[in-house]
């Protein structure tokens, strides 16, 4: 293998409009390192990487690879150059191999394929890899370790020297993600590898990368060796000196009685195959019982379940009664969602702000008045909590779909925790939201939680579920596998379940 | 009558020999619409094409002499027809749903416009193979008369299976079809591989068409295709997307269509309209069984608009 190439960029910057993404950004990524890309979501580090990796065109500055100026015009141009990307979301074709995805990467043939000499390259290939995926299954059946393992040997594969990596640890167990980057890091130190690695986890910056650089708001704030820079340093740089909202602190409280309890709740998934397997598990009053799992174990099935989108066997019940989360049932009992992606499973994107905030209470006094739907009422509820819950929106008449993912997020969070609430299902509520959005979101969980609201929260962020959970249950292949105490929690052993390994 | 020599037994001969008929039209199309569908478009126009290429395929065939060349106008027309499809289809914001709808409409009405002077004049049919020599029964003579085209689309089955899965081309079709953001990562361009399978698949539904109008029935008018094009769209998504399974559920339907007239040819007149609608109620409780709120389809190009 040649070896790892160095790369500088100087004084990068890039406007959208008005709006400055990056501005003057530069770095120096040193042969055979790991270099973190730190930074709060919209702090500019996706729109740099797409500055280099040709997505987007810089307004200004340059790429020096190896000391000599690139320029790339293309994602095919970086690719060329030696320089490969693994995307947050995969990019491999789900119906299709390994073994064929990989052979398409290597470039267009349109004739015959000899499979023979293609295996026998890819294996030949393989067998100078650390480490191992199955080649001969469809993608769509692998587990999302092997996928990602799979997206980085795929840039291998297609001679990257250079490698991008976009948050790649979200999708896997914290053992999986440990695996990865130090195999990685280990082909950086052998010299074969150049790492470029955006992420938000000061852990894995401390135990993988060489140097940092932090970027906030499209300017590079800071960097350096990581031996030379402590958390509070870096997470100082990262937020700035901003006060973000305090979090409400959690009272000391014991929990109340049983609110929410399924018994023996199975389900499929939209293939046909079994996404929940059976789980049994309480909330009672005034705890946060969280869920752990590497996503795709459940999950997502669980709340729908409970969000009445998903048929299911089993018995779920609140306040003591079955609940088939029909209109009625949410309102008597209190019930309240904030389910994943909720532009889409919670909002209705082209109606505004405002019908959105009503979509609990239009039918209810004092929005609601026999058929007659009172515009008046509605914008006042919607102005109260737009202001609550801190939502930036150009006006409560603008589309939701218009708001950023944080908006979306506290406004249907507000929607919920409006009225009384006795129950809240939360699914990845601050996922790829900024700092200041999960404080504010975080701390109205706590604070639900707090006035004796039983909360379930299903999370993929472990740091997020050791933060604020009572009780720790760990999901895998549909089924609840562990439960653990808040004091009593440990790292290690959680990760072991979420692997199934235990 | 020679019906009643065979007796009851006349029924499953019918119904075999019509499966190998009627299906062909069926074969051909759903073939066309399962690289259409695998690089991610759907194109609810082919019953407009069909037509279209019945149409073209006679006139060509009548102005000729020779049948074959008509064939092969039937399927130029019909990739003409698919690349227009494609081409508007291209434009941003542009549903394939919608424009095959209207491309259905175009092509029917076109073509009846187009064909009048050619309901009349008798041009020469495609020829078929006598099976049936070795039987003195007329009727298993006559059941056993397989036109060409058929074991052209049966060889086309298992061809394309192979070279969904073993050829460049094929990979970069699934590959369109199912992440058209990987495909475009790795330097293809969805737009353009959509174009050609737009156009295959037009240009096999124009050879389907032409089928109808110099086999069987054998002649052009404008009640020739009774909806044929589109059960066999329906018929990609009970085939799941496979080729192989296309060949048989194109039998299947082809048998379905025979039995009305195999039960007529044995005396069971009544409810000829009832047995004629089997293709379409089979449609029906195809999709019923293939449908399920729970579940998407298993094999579903993951960019096809209807699953999506």
């Amino acid at each position: 293998m040649s070896d790892a190439p160095g790369l500088e960029v100087v004084g990068v910057t890039k406007r959208f409009g008005d709006f400055a993404a990056l501005s003057d950004v530069s770095l120096r990524l040193h042969p055979g390192t790991v270099h973190a890309l730190l930074g709060e979501n919209g702090a500019g580090k996706s729109t740099l990487v797409k500055c280099i990796m040709g997505f987007y065109h810089a307004d200004a500055g340059e790429l020096l690879l190896d000391g000599r100026e690139i320029k790339v015009g293309n994602p095919r141009d970086a690719q060329q150059a030696g320089i490969g990307m693994v995307y947050q979301h995969f990019t491999l074709v789900p119906s299709m191999t390994i073994l064929e995805n990989l052979t398409m990467g290597l470039g267009f043939r349109p004739g015959r394929i000899d499979w023979k000499v293609e295996r026998a390259k890819l294996t030949a290939f393989l067998d100078t890899m650390p480490f191992r995926v199955p080649i001969d299954r469809p993608v769509s059946s692998l587990a999302a370790g092997e996928k990602q393992k799979a997206e980085i040997l795929k840039q291998l594969y297609l001679q990257a020297k250079l490698l991008i990596l976009d948050e790649p640890t979200s999708v896997l167990t914290p053992q999986e993600a440990d695996e990865m980057l130090g195999l990685i890091r280990s082909m950086a130190t052998a010299g074969q590898l150049t790492v470029l690695i955006i992420t938000h986890k000061f852990r894995e910056v401390l135990a993988f990368a060489d140097e940092v650089t932090v970027l906030r708001r499209g300017k590079q704030v800071g960097g350096g060796k990581v031996s030379e820079l402590s958390v509070p340093e870096m997470a100082r740089l990262m937020v700035g000196d901003q006060a973000s909202r305090d979090h409400a602190g959690r009272e000391e409280r014991e929990p109340g009685e049983v609110m929410l309890a399924l018994t023996g709740v199975q389900a499929l998934d939209d293939a046909g195959g079994p996404a929940l397997q059976g789980v049994d598990l309480t909330v009672r009053r005034g705890e946060i019982v969280g869920i752990a799992g590497v996503s795709g174990n459940g999950q997502t099935a669980l709340v729908e379940v409970l969000g009445g989108q998903r048929r299911h066997q089993g018995a779920v019940t609140v306040g003591g009664e079955p609940f088939g989360a029909t209109r009625e049932e949410i309102a008597r009992h209190n019930f309240a969602l904030l389910p994943e992606e909720p532009l889409r499973n919670a909002c209705v994107g082209r109606m505004s702000v405002g019908e959105n905030m009503a979509f609990r209470s239009f039918d209810r006094a004092p929005i609601g008045s026999g058929v007659w739907v009172k515009r008046g009422a509605l914008r006042r509820h919607a102005r109260d909590l737009v202001e609550r819950y801190n939502v930036r929106t150009t006006g409560i008449d603008a589309p939701i779909m218009t708001l950023s993912g944080g908006n979306v997020q506290r406004a249907v969070l507000g929607r919920e925790l409006s009225g009384e609430v006795d129950v809240l299902v939360c699914a990845n509520p601050v996922f790829g939201l900024d700092f200041s959005a999960v404080a504010d979101i975080h701390g109205q969980i706590v604070a639900a939680r707090n006035r004796g609201a039983a909360v379930l929260l299903v999370s993929e962020d472990l740091d997020e579920l050791l933060e604020l959970a009572d009780r720790i249950l760990v999901m895998s292949g549909g089924a609840i596998v562990y439960e653990t105490k808040r004091e009593s929690a440990d790292r290690q052993s959680i990760g072991l379940h979420m692997a199934g390994h235990a | 009558m020679a019906a009643e020599a065979l007796g009851w037994w006349g029924v499953p001969l019918a119904v075999g020999a019509g499966a190998i008929r009627v299906s062909t039209p069926f074969l051909f199309v759903s073939l066309g619409e399962v690289v259409t569908e695998t690089s991610g478009r759907i194109n609810l126009g082919l019953e407009g094409t069909l037509v279209m290429g019945a149409m073209s395929g006679y006139a060509i065939s009548f102005y000729t002499g020779s049948p074959w060349l008509g064939v092969l106008a039937a399927g130029i027309v019909g990739s003409l027809l698919g690349a227009l499809h494609a081409g508007i289809c291209s434009l941003p914001k542009v549903n394939d749903i919608a424009v095959g709808i209207a491309l259905l409409l175009f092509g029917t009405g076109l073509a009846f416009f187009l064909g009048t002077p050619f309901v009349a004049p008798q041009a020469p049919n495609l020829p078929s193979i006598p099976l049936g020599f070795w039987s003195d029964v007329p009727q298993i003579q006559a059941a056993l008369k397989v036109n060409v085209l058929f074991f052209i689309g049966v060889a086309a089955a298992p061809l394309l299976a192979w070279a969904l899965r073993n050829t460049g081309v094929g990979l970069m079709i699934r590959m369109v079809g199912d992440n058209a953001e990987a495909a475009r990562a790795m330097g293809y361009s969805p737009l353009t591989v959509r174009l050609w399978a737009t156009c295959f698949g037009g240009f096999m539904a124009g050879v389907g068409g032409s089928f109808l109008s110099l086999y069987y029935p054998g002649s052009w008018s404008e009640g020739l295709s009774s909806g044929q094009g589109i059960i066999a769209v329906a018929l990609v998504i009970f085939a799941r997307w496979r080729p192989m399974y296309c060949l048989w559920a194109s039998l299947l339907f082809g048998g379905a269509g025979a039995l009305g007239p195999a039960l007529q040819s044995v005396g069971i007149s009544q409810g000829y309209y009832l047995f004629n609608a089997a293709p379409y109620v089979l449609t029906l409780v195809i999709m019923i069984i293939a449908c399920s709120p729970d579940r998407t389809l298993a094999g579903a190009p993951g960019e096809l608009s209807i699953t999506k």
